[in-house]
């Protein structure tokens, strides 16, 4: 018999702890044709703000070893617009949909959590405070631990929908922002979101991203993720939800051992759109192989000698 | 649109610096539309981590071929391909070139911008093709699956001195050209070049343009596009591309 892969995060039992990461599957419709989108755990929406917002002009992405950096800020369709086009789709895909929300102001972030609220098919808030893409938001909150603090007790007094608060890892000490969302009222936070990282062009000397600094992801951000949860799983009694360059089922055993009740992938769905499944059955067989009958024993599981 | 472990068939040097890959995949050759491009992974390892864009150059049966240039790790990687090796390619993407009834095809290309037009020359059929060609010296001169080759080099050491787009002009100048189109491709300043010459002019004119991106299908959002109207929204080069009519973007 398979191994039981539910994990919980706040209200929410996901069927299994692999959750596609916001920005990297879009509104599910594209990715759907390469995979199974009801098999995985949870699906985070691109983020979505109040009103829509362009993103940044061309050159938006830059490969660099093991990672990429992107600086696409933001660019989604609006609150309302995604109610209308994009929910019906969601709403039939049989797997757990969690809205990333973006904003400006904390006002925006309590509006827009308001109005989806709503919204049935939305089983959940990922609150984005540490977008490093855009100029207003975003960082300017994740590096405030009063403002990551307000912003979640704004949110939890409009939703009893799970909130996920995505941290950043530019800052110091990330378990004390863990922390606030926590006092804050937040179910669960997700660690990490992308590292501030540049890219020039040595013949014209320009940046090669138009936003001049882009978020870094993928592989080569795997050690510094695992350390963060680990520093937030020693230190705060909250759901993890793991993610940083996760490339296969091995990366996704290793941030779960570190602390993480569930992992995101990210940047492998653009490499691999079928990567959420191949990790699923991965975890299938390790569970099998180590006599784990169910993935929640795994959590924090570190053996770390004092 | 899907991901195959294609085998490949060969791997011809036809000029320092540039190859002619020939892939045996059924499943995507036989979806493929002239213009479309496939992203593909050049090794299993995390680094080069993305897949990479190609356009699909040509395609006979169940078999792909690919034109490109080595100008990265990645591009070098795949130049290494031999007979038998896999790749990874998912495909095929975009929006490719329109096939309407003018009677004239016109093919502008600039260096490798060439590698779209062997299979849409196949797909014109009976219209009459003129393709003109630029480099910036001979050696960037590629005129495989090509007709009726006009060519042109800045520095003058094959056919015609100047810019593909000058010598289009020349060409196209005193013609009527309501029932011709312009098929083009090439690095974007020529792009821009042919943008204001077909302005001018008034012909038809679909262009297929180059992006960095990851995805290759929609999700990343990393190859965006101006619209030459105002909107709230880019184009992405991926999905609503790679060809585009002339007039409707902004480079």
């Amino acid at each position: 018999m398979n191994a039981d892969l539910s994990v919980r995060i706040g209200k929410l039992r996901l069927k299994n702890p692999v959750i596609l990461a916001s920005g990297t599957v879009g509104y599910g419709n594209e990715i759907s044709e390469f995979t199974d989108l009801s098999k995985i755990g949870a699906i985070i929406t691109k983020s979505v703000s109040l009103n829509p917002r362009k993103g940044n002009p061309p050159q938006r992405i830059v490969e660099t070893p093991s990672g990429m950096l992107n600086a696409i800020g933001l660019a989604n369709v609006g609150v309302e617009e995604f109610i209308k086009s994009k929910i019906p789709f969601l709403t039939n895909l049989k797997s757990t949909i969690i809205c990333n929300i973006a904003a400006s102001t904390v006002e925006e972030y309590e509006e827009c959590v308001k109005i989806l609220d709503e919204q049935e098919a939305i089983k959940g808030f990922e609150i984005n405070v540490s977008c490093p893409n855009v100029k207003e938001g975003g960082l300017i909150f994740g590096n405030d631990i009063t403002a990551v603090a307000k912003i979640t007790e704004r949110v939890r007094a409009v939703t009893d929908k799970t909130i996920i608060i995505k941290l950043s890892p530019n800052v110091s000490s990330i378990y004390k922002f863990a922390s606030a969302a926590k006092d804050g009222g937040a179910d669960a936070v997700s660690a990490i979101n992308t590292l501030v990282g540049t890219s020039f062009d040595i013949y014209s000397r320009r940046p090669k991203l138009s936003n001049i600094t882009g978020g870094l992801s993928g592989p080569a951000i795997k050690p510094i993720a695992l350390a963060k949860v680990l520093e937030i799983s020693r230190n705060v009694d909250i759901p993890i939800i793991g993610i940083g360059g996760i490339m296969n089922w091995k990366d996704a055993v290793e941030f779960i051992i570190c602390g993480a009740s569930a992992i995101q992938i990210g940047t492998v769905n653009f490499i691999n759109p079928n990567a959420g499944i191949e990790i699923i059955e991965g975890l299938v067989s390790y569970c099998a192989k180590m006599n784990i009958l169910g993935i929640a024993e795994l959590i924090a599981s570190y053996q770390i000698s004092k | 649109m899907l991901i195959d472990l294609a085998t490949v068939q060969s791997n011809i040097k036809l000029k320092e610096n540039v190859y002619l890959l020939k892939v045996f995949s059924p499943g995507i050759a036989a979806s493929i539309l002239p213009g479309q491009f496939c992203n593909i992974k050049v090794n299993e390892s995390d680094y080069p981590l993305l897949r990479r864009p190609f356009s699909i150059c040509d395609v006979e049966g169940e078999f792909i071929f690919f034109l490109f240039n080595v100008h990265g790790e990645g591009t070098e990687i795949l130049s290494r391909k031999k007979e038998g090796d896999i790749i990874d390619i998912l495909g095929p993407l975009g929006k490719g070139f329109t096939i309407g009834k003018e009677k004239n095809a016109i093919i502008a290309a600039g260096g490798l911008g060439v590698a779209p037009f062997p299979f849409l020359i196949k797909k014109l059929r009976d219209k009459n093709i003129q393709c003109i060609i630029g480099g910036r010296t001979d050696k960037e001169i590629i005129t495989y699956g090509l007709v009726n080759v006009n060519v042109s080099t800045d520095d003058g050491s094959l056919g015609f001195r100047g810019t593909a787009v000058d010598l289009l002009r020349t060409k196209l100048a005193g013609q009527t050209l309501n029932d011709s189109i312009i098929y083009s491709c090439g690095p974007n300043p020529m792009m821009k070049a042919l943008q204001g010459l077909v302005d001018e002019i008034n012909v038809k004119c679909e262009i297929s343009i180059e992006c960095a991106m990851a995805c290759g299908f929609g999700i990343c959002q990393g190859c965006p596009v101006e619209k030459s109207v105002s909107d709230d929204k880019y184009y992405l080069v991926c999905k609503d591309g790679p060809v585009f009519n002339a007039k409707d973007i902004v480079l």
